[in-house]
């Protein structure tokens, strides 16, 4: 826009020079803004005079408080004269590990639902669509009161059902066998896990030197030494024990192993199943959307099944099936929350109880909504940046 | 993952030669392709058998449909073995229609009756005028007036008294009657080109949708006395439903956004060349078009949220859900609470079921 025009641009009065268009929205904007201040100074001055009015303090110093509240079960240690910020992360430690837990098992088992709606078999896939249709069309705080009420029914300890050898399934929750985790075994597991890192970097550098020269170079002896031999050989060295701790009735209970609780269990399965019907929809329509073309080819090359899945199919499939994806999971997670219904100590209940205990309304409420906003932000990072890497590289 | 290797649609199972037995040979096609699918299917007939023989055993052979009013008896006798059904003619009016006036209950029912019948006026499309708009509104002030009385002779029947199926539907229906023109208005904000607007916008939607529902109605039922000045006080129900309203608009509007990005550009300039107005233009020309787009994700909105409503359970707020679970304190039926929330799960299934083959088949229309 260079100004070649001889003529000088038309004088205009101050707001005649934003055009009606500015004008307009400058006037609806500032309206908006005022109707949304004059409504949160209105909420505002209430709370304030009601707060005063019940003499309740605001602040967080309520937090060193001692919480007098029992959390029947719990990751991490924890006992009622431990403040309400410990509580806070007893339930925060609650709803992680019902969440994580959750994700991984809606994940493998929707994934083998929704292929086998896509099954040849015909009564396979039935059998999956009835099972889709169903777990979809009933609230999910349906389908967990249901489990809980199951999981009560289940016979007393003494008469508990055992599917496998050293597993219970009773009203005490599901028992398994266990091995314990002291420090020396989390060393080994350190281990493993550096081992891990490793290998992933040793990989990345196989394929820069395939890229350059085109030889093939196997990456899994590096895994096989990295993640396996490794960790092994510290544990001979540390001369670690890796024994199996069976769980054995003693008197009404059961002693040793791993104890699912009740709630926890009933939480676990019905988040789990309720998601997996999401999750199988979404990996069949993931499948479907790869070409027919793309199997054809596949097939005309030659390749083996399993290869032709994991290298050609899978990737394409992976594309569309990520973002969604990601909001099952932050589904899942808000879900949880659920838990307080049948008195699994999540966070949500822990805040509940703290807030008909102290009174302490907002610092409650935004904790929850701190804590919700900070495992879905983590949620969605995550997935943003697998679904970066799988995205396709369009020049 | 072996089952995806042989995909129905593959060239192969197509091109086998069709003789033989039609019966047979769909046996062969569909359940015995290979030898691997022959076993998966004998394993899979085996399994189910045994569940279903499982279950008419319990639920039919040794069920006891009926007993003699508040008697219990037979049902503990046959408990473990068989279903005892006979807990819902004892207890289905509580679980439909709460603690409402036992001998008022055909107000809640035909309100209950009423609700379906506009249901499936609004599916039709041939109906989809301002007329319906104009039925609606008359419809919802009768179902006030039947639920509420007080009028023509109905005795007055207090909110905290209502519960069950209509609570349910007066939940999801008037959440989704506010939901949606908030969640337009809100999806509109979002594509302003205002500053301000815009970030208000996405500051509510991602604010709401980031916390857990329960979160929000827990908020409704505890907070909200705090907000308001002493002595303004409103129901409990009306208090859930504002936060339902929040929440379906905020989840909507994402919806009705997703739709707004799909009308082509053109469209937009094509009304500013006309010399439309904002909302004329948004009104005459886009939102049509941005609404049929997204038909069938908001009819998914709409059943994952009729089935959210069940969560004003943990408030205390008597829909259906609570009912059924209130149903089963008796101690007299306390065991049987598995048949309850069975014959609950049915109803919210048929509405459920209902909206998705409905969505179903506007998908297909579409394509």
């Amino acid at each position: 826009m260079t100004s070649d025009d001889p003529r000088p641009p038309p004088r205009r009065s101050f707001f005649g020079a934003l055009g009606p268009n500015e004008l307009k929205g400058l006037f609806w904007q500032v309206l908006v803004v005022g109707i949304v201040v004059a409504v949160v100074v209105f909420l505002w001055s209430n709370t304030v005079t009601n707060l005063s009015a019940r003499r309740i303090t605001t602040g967080f110093a309520f937090l060193g408080r001692e919480a007098s509240m029992p959390i029947a079960d719990s990751l991490l240690a924890y006992s009622p004269r431990d403040s309400y910020l410990w509580a806070f992360v007893v339930g925060v430690a609650n709803t992680l590990r019902v969440a994580v837990i959750g994700i991984v098992l809606a994940t493998i088992l929707g994934t083998l639902i929704g292929i086998s709606r896509l099954s040849a078999n015909w009564l396979l896939s039935r059998l999956a669509a009835v099972y889709v249709e169903t777990l979809r069309d009933i609230p999910l705080l349906l389908q967990l009161l249901f489990w809980y009420v199951l999981m009560q029914g289940l016979p007393a300890a003494r008469a508990a059902w055992r599917p496998v050898e050293g597993v219970f399934l009773s009203n005490r929750g599901l028992i398994l066998p266990a091995i314990p985790i002291g420090a020396a075994q989390l060393w080994v597991l350190g281990t493993a896990v550096l081992g891990f890192v490793a290998f992933l970097v040793v990989r990345r550098w196989l394929v820069t030197q395939q890229m350059r020269d085109g030889k093939p170079r196997p990456a899994w002896p590096f895994a096989l030494g990295l993640i396996v031999v490794l960790p092994l050989a510290v544990s001979l060295l540390l001369g670690v024990s890796w024994t199996i701790e069976w769980p054995q009735l003693r008197g009404f209970n059961f002693v040793g192993g791993l104890t699912l609780a009740p709630e926890y269990f009933a939480l676990l399965v019905a988040l789990v199943t309720y998601t997996s019907a999401f999750i199988a929809e979404i990996v069949r329509s993931g499948i479907q959307s790869v070409p027919r073309g793309q199997w054809d080819a596949a097939s005309a090359l030659g390749l083996r099944r399993s290869f032709m899945l994991r290298q050609i199919i899978l990737p394409q499939a992976l594309r569309v099936i990520v973002p969604p994806m990601t909001s099952q999971y932050l589904n899942l997670t808000k879900n949880s929350s659920l838990a307080v219904a049948i008195g699994y100590q999540d966070v949500v209940s822990v805040a509940n109880t703290t807030l008909n205990q102290t009174g302490q309304a907002i610092e409650v409420i935004s904790l929850i909504m701190a804590v919700f906003l900070t495992i879905s932000l983590g949620i969605s990072f995550f997935m943003n940046w697998y679904n970066a890497r799988i995205a396709l590289a369009e020049r | 993952m072996t089952a995806i290797t042989d995909m129905p649609d593959l060239p192969r199972a197509a091109r086998r030669p069709q003789i033989g037995n039609p019966v047979l040979r769909w046996l062969r096609t569909n359940l015995f392709s290979s030898i691997p699918n022959g076993i998966l299917t004998i394993v899979l007939l085996a399994v189910l058998a045994k569940g279903v023989i499982g279950f008419v055993q319990w639920g039919i052979a040794n069920a006891v449909w009926l007993t003699p009013a508040n008697d219990s008896s037979a049902c503990k006798a046959v408990r473990g073995l068989g279903a005892c059904w006979a807990i819902i003619p004892e207890k289905y009016r509580f679980i439909l229609f709460g603690t409402y006036p036992f001998d008022e209950q055909w107000r809640p029912a035909l309100a209950v009756l009423l609700f379906i019948a506009l249901y499936f006026l609004s599916t039709r499309r041939a109906l989809w005028r301002r007329e319906l708009a104009f039925l609606w509104i008359g419809a919802l002030a009768l179902i006030s007036v039947l639920m509420w009385g007080g009028v023509f002779g109905l005795s007055f029947v207090s909110q905290d008294r209502w519960g069950g199926l209509p609570v349910t539907l007066i939940l999801a229906t008037f959440g989704l009657a506010f939901g949606f023109p908030l969640g337009i208005l809100v999806a509109l904000g979002r594509r302003s080109k205002l500053p301000a607007i815009r970030s208000l916008s996405v500051l509510y939607v991602e604010l709401i949708r980031g916390v857990p529902l329960v979160s929000l109605l827990f908020m409704a039922s505890v907070m909200f006395p705090l907000f308001m000045p002493s002595g303004f006080n409103i129901d409990k129900l009306l208090r859930a439903q504002i936060a339902i309203i929040l929440f379906a608009g905020a989840y909507l509007a994402e919806v009705i956004r997703g739709g707004l990005q799909a009308v082509p550009r053109g469209q937009y300039e094509a009304a500013d060349a006309l010399g439309l107005s904002y909302w004329r233009k948004h009104r005459l020309v886009v939102l049509p078009q941005a609404i049929r787009h997204v038909i069938p994700p908001l009819v998914n909105t709409f059943i994952a949220f009729f089935k959210d409503t069940s969560l004003v359970l943990i408030i205390g707020i008597f829909d259906l859900l609570t009912t059924a679970k209130t149903a089963i304190i008796d101690p007299a039926w306390q065991q049987f609470s598995v048949e309850v929330y069975i014959f609950v799960a049915a109803i919210y299934f048929v509405f459920c079921f209902a909206m998705s083959r409905y969505s179903r088949s506007l998908e297909a229309r579409g394509r």
